[in-house]
This record gives structure tokens, C-alpha cells and sequence, in this order.
């Protein structure tokens, strides 16, 4: 896992909750920083993929472990 | 990333259930850098009102899952019981509350923060005699021409 500035931990909350509280918290953020976040939806696989496609911020991980979902987001 | 998308809905509907459509998406769209502008009608302006006393109704709604699966056995007649309607909505809540769904006043103070355009419809807010002191700040009134205003640069036009 490689590092990261900030951690957000979204276990529990369901769509479109995950995206905004990530959308959050990269507002607080430098460019080139990266958020750690935690999920449990399932839905927000493809989402956060979406989310980065679209607001130009790098997906670098997106993996998921024991029915819990990681991501790693660059901020742009 | 490219020049600022648009995205406007007209939000028509006043229960619980279709309170959500145009708030998820709003704030969804806010949050991937959609201008955002709601047009509240009709009886949509429920879901502007400071207190929101939204319900959700299984009468005549078939596609409505029941617990119990008493979808599939309980009359249909059954549904317009008094009181059905406050046991389906709090039902409703609950459950989405456990399944870490967002309250509706949630979602629409994260519209907000995200600077989501409101306009209530002052055609409707007249018919039904509606105070707006009744209304959360922060809103707009007005007609179709101020609709189509925002709509006429939207990229995607939503009627919910």
C-alpha cells in the first residue's frame, strides 16, 4: 500500500455518499496529494472510476479485500 | 478538465421515494463539476419546505417491495388502510437508515453546500397558496422562461 495524506473512511454509507464525502475531502487537499478511502458499497467500484474519469483526479488503486473496498485517489 | 459541464432537472414529484432521484443526482453532478440548476413544480415543492414531511405510499404502486413479501399476498385494497401510508414510510426510513442511505434533508443541504441552483416555481407556490416563509433559504422563484434561461446551455436535461 503506498502512502497517503489523507484517509477517509466511508464503511456503511451507500451511493452517492462516498463520492461526495471523497469529493470533500480532496477539496481540502493539495494538488498531488492522495486520499486513502475505505467503502463497503459495491457500487462504488465502478463509481470512483467514473469519479476520476471524469474530474481528472488518478485512480492509482482500487482493490478490495475481506468485502471491503480500498482506493487510492491523486488529487489533480 | 474541459469547460464546466451543465446539468438541470425539473423535480415534479412530492413523496419520499422521488425525492431522491433529483437530489442524488444533483449532488452527484455538483460533486464531478456539473453546474447545477432544480426546478421545483408542482408537487415538487414539497421537497423545498423547511420541514419536509415527506411519504411514501404503497397504494397503487405494485412495483412497491412489501415486507413479509406481502406484496405478492396483501389485497391490493389493503393499502389504502389509514394508517398504512405512516407504517410504509416508517418502514421506509428505517431501512434505509440501516442500509446507510442518506436522509433526504442530507442530500439536500449537500446540494447546497455544493451551490446547486434552486427555483421554486412561483405558478405553483400562487396555485397552492404556499408561504415562502414556508421555503428553505437560499431559493429562487420562477416561471418556464427561467427555466429555459439554464436549461437552454445544459448539456443534460432531466424531468423527474
Amino acid at each position: 500500500m503506498a502512502n497517503f495524506d489523507t484517509e477517509l473512511d466511508a464503511s456503511g454509507l451507500n451511493c452517492p455518499l462516498p463520492i461526495l464525502r471523497a469529493k470533500k475531502s480532496l477539496a481540502g487537499m493539495q494538488s498531488g496529494q492522495i486520499l486513502h478511502i475505505i467503502a463497503t458499497d459495491p457500487g462504488s467500484v465502478k463509481d470512483f472510476e467514473a469519479f476520476s474519469k471524469q474530474t481528472g483526479n488518478e485512480l492509482m488503486e482500487s482493490k478490495e479485500e475481506g468485502g471491503k473496498f480500498f482506493f487510492l485517489i491523486k488529487k489533480s | 478538465m474541459s469547460e464546466e459541464k451543465k446539468l438541470a432537472i425539473i423535480a415534479t414529484k412530492g413523496t419520499l421515494d422521488w425525492a431522491y432521484p433529483p437530489f442524488i443526482l444533483a449532488s452527484t453532478a455538483a460533486a464531478l463539476g456539473y453546474e447545477v440548476q432544480i426546478f421545483f413544480t408542482f408537487y415538487g415543492l414539497q421537497l423545498l419546505k423547511k420541514k419536509l414531511g415527506l411519504k411514501v405510499s404503497p397504494l397503487g404502486n405494485p412495483g412497491m417491495p412489501m415486507p413479509m413479501g406481502m406484496d405478492k399476498w396483501f389485497p391490493v385494497l389493503g393499502t389504502a388502510i389509514p394508517g398504512m401510508e405512516a407504517v410504509m414510510t416508517s418502514m421506509m426510513k428505517s431501512k434505509m437508515k440501516s442500509k446507510g442511505v442518506a436522509s433526504v434533508e442530507e442530500l439536500r443541504d449537500l446540494c447546497g453546500e455544493a451551490d446547486v441552483g434552486m427555483v421554486a416555481c412561483q405558478m405553483t407556490v400562487d396555485l397552492f397558496d404556499m408561504p415562502t416563509s414556508d421555503f428553505i433559504d437560499g431559493i429562487d422563484f420562477g416561471g418556464a422562461a427561467t427555466f429555459f434561461e439554464f436549461a437552454g446551455e445544459a448539456d443534460i436535461t432531466l424531468y423527474i
